[in-house]
């Protein structure tokens, strides 16, 4: 059953083929099987999830079950889960037993999914190869020695190791997009504010959005339907309707404009790469899409545009862990002072310090203009690069990554070469547009992937031209080896 | 671009952090390195141009003066490091005497 794609698994439930109880058992017992050798799980939530789909099968017998009831899923464990520890890869939240769940846990939670537990992930969401955890790093089920990409490394490797059918994760700067090539899976960042960030642990508030790692578009597409929508707890959620995603993704996807940016296709990128989604792109012309090229010139500033909004929004969003209220406090305070600094100095880990001290200096009387204010005004200019683009075609095609998923240890010794690597999906963050990173052809048995990105709200066009490739290919399909 | 000791020390006592003298070297050295990435910000012209927030031009709502949430004082203090009779306890701030 874990070869199905959760669609496929769904339709199973809805035919009597499999219980709930049967299909949570059997990932339940996987994750004992093989989690052990790639750590993509912080808590496995065995006793609740089997509760859940005994509820689920319940409602099934009653003839109250949705398209989605009884289907398993994970959570990344960034959003809150009521009664259930929310780390957020950190020491500083270990002891966090949330008192409340996140609007998307909620949601997918009312559809009758079943929680199978919360997934590893680079601390606070900041790093890109999820070895900054505090629970160890996750390591990429196609090889034990290179990364699975971050920061919702374990979203994607359970995935990709079919732990789970399906997972939640978030992206600020790729970090569903960019694990989801190096794990070869389905990746969809929505539209900023497409999906409620209520409940989901804050890094950077302004580029921050929810979604999901699954096994094909259409998945993703059915997962959206579900966690999509306005939320009057998130003061950022856009009251804009859901469509029936579904459904439109079924559209013919002859006559879209597809567009390839130059600046994306420069000579940092790996030639097995531009392969790879030179081979997607003639795909989706062969089924009637025309190819133009495009520029966005402000591309090359969005990656140090993004470090100074990302780190100052972080700097100010991480002030709230101050060992008081709730999280890691340090032994013996001397007096309030002591109390604050140590107890943050010792629950963060060294990335999210070097942010933290990277944005406090950005903000710091002085500086604020010269880099927060001018990194907004670069954030414009790349909105715009967009948006002039847009007016010329209907979707942007571009690779994930300039590099094959690397070596543990490789990158942790310089901080600005990690940062580099997400080149290609930040520039998405800063425009707030939906991206949807798409498993290609493998390069030397390492995932490679290409990248979609629409127009604000349109992942429904995304995901349409996503499972029309998928339906003449089967590199989603693909399971690393060991793990089938 | 170089960073001095006493400048590093001073944004770590801003952020309430407090790093070793080992920890203070890296910092100097990778946020000298990152500032010299940001650098690169400056070589474009801005002037004019409107700084942006949110992508969708969304400002900030307001709702009605409504109360909409139970009173879980006790659910929430229940994860505190140290809390007692519905108060978070930290140590002494004020002399006794």
């Amino acid at each position: 059953m874990h070869q199905k794609t959760l669609l496929e698994q769904a339709q199973a439930l809805q035919d009597g083929d499999v219980s709930s109880v049967e299909l949570t058992r059997s990932y339940l017992e996987r994750i004992k099987a093989y989690d052990g050798s790639i750590n993509s799980f912080i808590t496995v939530t065995e006793e609740q999830a089997l509760a859940q789909a005994e509820a689920a099968d319940g409602a099934r017998a009653a003839g109250t079950a949705g398209p989605l009831t009884g289907v398993p899923l994970a959570h990344k464990d960034i959003f809150c889960t009521r009664g259930v520890r929310t780390s957020c890869g950190s020491r500083m939240l270990d002891n966090f037993i949330s008192p409340y769940d996140a609007t998307v846990v909620q949601r997918l939670e009312a559809a009758g999914m079943v929680m199978l537990g919360k997934t590893n992930m680079d601390e606070f969401a900041m790093g890109s190869s999820n070895e900054t955890s505090y629970y160890g790093p996750v390591r990429n089920p196609w090889d034990p020695e290179r990364v699975p990409g971050g920061s919702s490394g374990g979203s994607a490797a359970a995935v990709a190791a079919r732990l789970a059918p399906a997972a939640t994760a978030t992206d600020t700067g790729g970090s569903i997009r960019q694990p989801a090539t190096f794990c070869g899976v389905t990746g969809l960042k929505p539209t900023y504010g497409r999906v409620s960030r209520f409940g989901m642990v804050a890094y950077a508030s302004s580029l921050d959005q929810g979604g999901m790692l699954g096994v094909s578009a259409e998945d993703c597409a059915v997962l959206l339907g579900a966690m999509a929508g306005f939320d009057p707890r998130d003061s950022t959620s856009v009251d804009h309707p859901v469509p029936n995603y579904p459904a439109e993704i079924r559209k013919p996807v002859d006559k879209v404009r597809l567009g390839l940016p130059k600046e994306f296709f420069d000579d940092r990128l790996d030639a097995r790469i531009r392969a790879s989604v030179e081979e997607a792109v003639g795909a989706w012309e062969g089924q009637g899409a025309e190819r133009v090229e495009v520029s966005l010139p402000n591309l090359p500033l969005a990656t140090p545009a993004y470090y100074v909004i990302a780190s100052a929004e972080c700097s100010s969003n991480l002030a709230r862990y101050d060992g008081v209220r709730y999280g890691h406090r340090c032994a013996d305070p001397q007096d309030l002072e002591d109390l604050f600094c140590r107890s943050r100095e010792e629950g963060f880990g060294a990335e999210v310090r070097r942010r933290i001290m990277t944005g406090t200096y950005a903000l710091s009387a002085g500086y604020r203009d010269a880099y927060y204010g001018r990194a907004q005004r670069v954030r414009q200019l790349i909105r715009r690069d967009f948006q002039q683009a847009f007016e010329k075609v209907d979707v942007i095609a571009a690779p994930v990554s300039p590099v094959l998923p690397f070596k543990l240890g490789e990158k942790m010794q310089d901080p600005v070469a990690m940062y580099r690597i997400d080149g290609y999906t930040i520039p998405v963050n800063l425009a707030g547009l939906p991206g949807l990173s798409l498993p290609a052809r493998p390069a030397e048995g390492l995932p490679t992937g290409v990248q979609l990105i629409g127009n604000y709200f349109d992942e429904a066009r995304l995901l349409g031209l996503g499972a029309a490739w998928q339906r003449e290919t089967d590199w989603h399909r693909q399971v690393p080896p060991g793990y089938a | 671009m170089a960073l001095t000791a006493d400048t590093v020390r001073g944004i770590a006592q801003l952020a309430r952090l407090r790093p070793s003298p080992s920890e203070e070297a890296r910092l100097i050295q990778d946020l000298g390195a990152i500032l010299e990435f940001f650098a690169q910000l400056s070589e474009t012209e801005v002037e004019g141009i409107e700084p942006m927030a949110h992508p969708l031009e969304v400002d900030q709502r307001l709702r009605e003066d409504e109360v909409t949430e139970p009173d879980r004082r006790e659910d929430y203090q229940s994860i505190a490091p140290d809390a007692r009779d519905g108060l978070y306890r930290v140590p002494v701030v004020l002399d006794s005497d």
